[in-house]
């Protein structure tokens, strides 16, 4: 899953967006609530996108390479 | 904060200046009484916080008690401009000689206070000094140096008073002046003060406002004159639709502070603009440059990307303007990349090209290398610390002022 804002870009690997233990946890760190989690899984807000302060707290939270923060205004690349 | 003519008569009356035995009522009943103890015709005055009270019909004479009971009872009914009376004055109608007009107002260019007098008082003294200069008597003093005698009496023979007058007026100069520093004032006005047919002098009326920030050191006053903390300052100001627009979006996001003013700016050059006094300053310097601001804004505590889109889509949406100037100082905690991305995502949101229509972004500090990105993404001309917030606000000046030419 991925979903793209004017100045950032999130993406959840799919076999990820379906465990809502990693949903619950990305919805806890996240200081600007661009993860929602539910029942299902993790979601991501939109509208929080570019609130995003590439504190990488959700890269901590999650196994390696599940989510991505890329910097649209930076060619895609990833903040890590 | 601003007083009731009553309130500001006790505040004369304390400082040891001759006043009428008035009284304050909010019972037409019982202004009778008060008529009944003057003893004699008496004028009845509406409190309100708002000019043209006579005109409006809020200050009556009677000659009679039943005549101050009915005129009080007419007046507590009676509202001006908007505002309802909190009561009636009730005061002896004087036997005038000649009416004098007596003020300290805060200069704020001078930053001293500035001692007015008039030998043609009961009328605006704006009128008196646009109309017949040479009977205004001015004089600023400290407000760290004591204040002597001699100063006041300075203002008064500058106005032409001599004799009698001008030393029974210097004394209650004086005491205006002094209580003007004592108690925190921004203006205090006695319109008229009276000389009387038997050569007394006595104020007739009175208009205080006290420094807001002042209030807490003056709680002894406000709490000795019945005025309670629910009143606040008592201001009346009206916010413009800009200033609303911008106190909501503040208040819709707790992250950062923004803050917008546009009352008395009409100019076309949009300012997003903060940090540590810098707004004061990059106002200052793009007025002493021939710039004309739309608006005052402060930005900063780390604004969210909201906030900052928020402040700066309602300086783009008022009229006239067409370019923002994005500067602050040197920015700690408030991050350059997120400012950016606001201002920028104001513009997109607003149908316009970011690097036409943000003049200038000077915004150096935390951040600062991820701020560069975005705004070189967009084309738009920024600089670092190197150049100063005077070249900067000038390189907006030029580039806005210019563009309108």
């Amino acid at each position: 899953m991925r979903k793209d804002a004017i100045f950032i870009g999130i993406e959840v690997k799919d076999e990820f967006t379906s465990d809502p233990a990693l949903g619950a946890k990305l919805n806890e760190v996240c200081p600007v609530n661009i993860y929602k989690g539910t029942a299902e899984g993790v979601d991501i807000v939109e509208e929080n996108i570019d609130e995003c302060v590439l504190c990488g707290l959700c890269y901590d939270a999650s196994p390696d390479d599940a989510v991505s923060v890329l910097k649209l205004y930076s060619g895609g690349e990833p903040l890590r | 904060m601003r007083f009731f003519e009553y309130e500001a008569r006790e505040i004369v009356k304390r400082a040891g200046i001759p006043v009428t035995d008035y009284g304050f009522t909010t019972d037409a009943a019982e202004a009778k009484t008060i008529a009944e103890r003057i003893g004699g015709p008496t004028v009845i005055k509406s409190q309100v916080l708002t000019g043209g009270r006579m005109k409006a019909g809020g200050v009556k004479f009677a000659d009679t008690p039943d005549e101050a009971q009915a005129h009080a009872a007419d007046i507590l009914k009676l509202e001006i401009n908007g505002h309802e009376p909190r009561g009636v004055l009730v005061d002896p109608k004087a036997d005038v000689k000649q009416e004098y007009y007596m003020g300290v107002v805060w200069d704020g260019a001078a930053k001293k206070p500035l001692m007015l007098f008039s030998d043609m008082g009961g009328i605006d003294i704006e009128q008196v000094a646009e109309e017949h200069p040479d009977h205004v008597g001015r004089g600023h003093f400290s407000t760290l140096h004591p204040f002597s005698d001699f100063m006041a009496k300075q203002v008064i023979a500058d106005a032409g008073v001599t004799g009698k007058a001008l030393q029974r007026c210097t004394p209650i100069l004086a005491r205006l002046a002094q209580l003007f520093l004592d108690n925190d004032m921004i203006l205090a006005e006695i319109n008229p003060i009276a000389e009387l047919q038997d050569g007394s002098f006595v104020a007739l009326d009175a208009h205080m406002e006290m420094e807001n920030e002042g209030m807490g050191r003056q709680k002894a006053l406000i709490k000795a004159l019945g005025i309670g903390a629910e009143e606040g300052t008592r201001e009346t100001y009206v916010p413009s639709a800009f200033e609303e627009a911008v106190h909501a979006v503040d208040a819709a996001d707790h992250r950062g502070v923004i803050q917008g003013k546009d009352n008395g700016f009409d100019g076309n050059i949009g300012l997003i603009i903060g940090a540590g006094g810098g707004s004061l300053t990059l106002t200052d310097a793009v007025r002493q440059q021939g710039g004309k601001p739309a608006n005052y804004s402060e930005i900063g505590g780390n604004p969210s990307v909201a906030k900052a889109c928020g402040l700066a889509k309602a300086v783009l949406q008022k009229d006239g303007v067409e370019k923002i100037a994005v500067m602050m100082s040197i920015v700690s905690n408030t991050r350059v990349d997120i400012v950016a991305r606001g201002v920028i995502k104001a513009c997109l949101e607003l149908g316009k090209d970011p690097a036409e229509t943000i003049a200038i972004f000077r915004i150096p500090g935390a951040w600062e290398d991820e701020g560069f990105k975005i705004l070189d993404k967009y084309g738009i001309e920024y600089c670092d610390r190197s150049v100063s917030l005077w070249e900067a606000a000038g390189r907006a000046v030029e580039k806005i002022q210019g563009a309108a030419a």
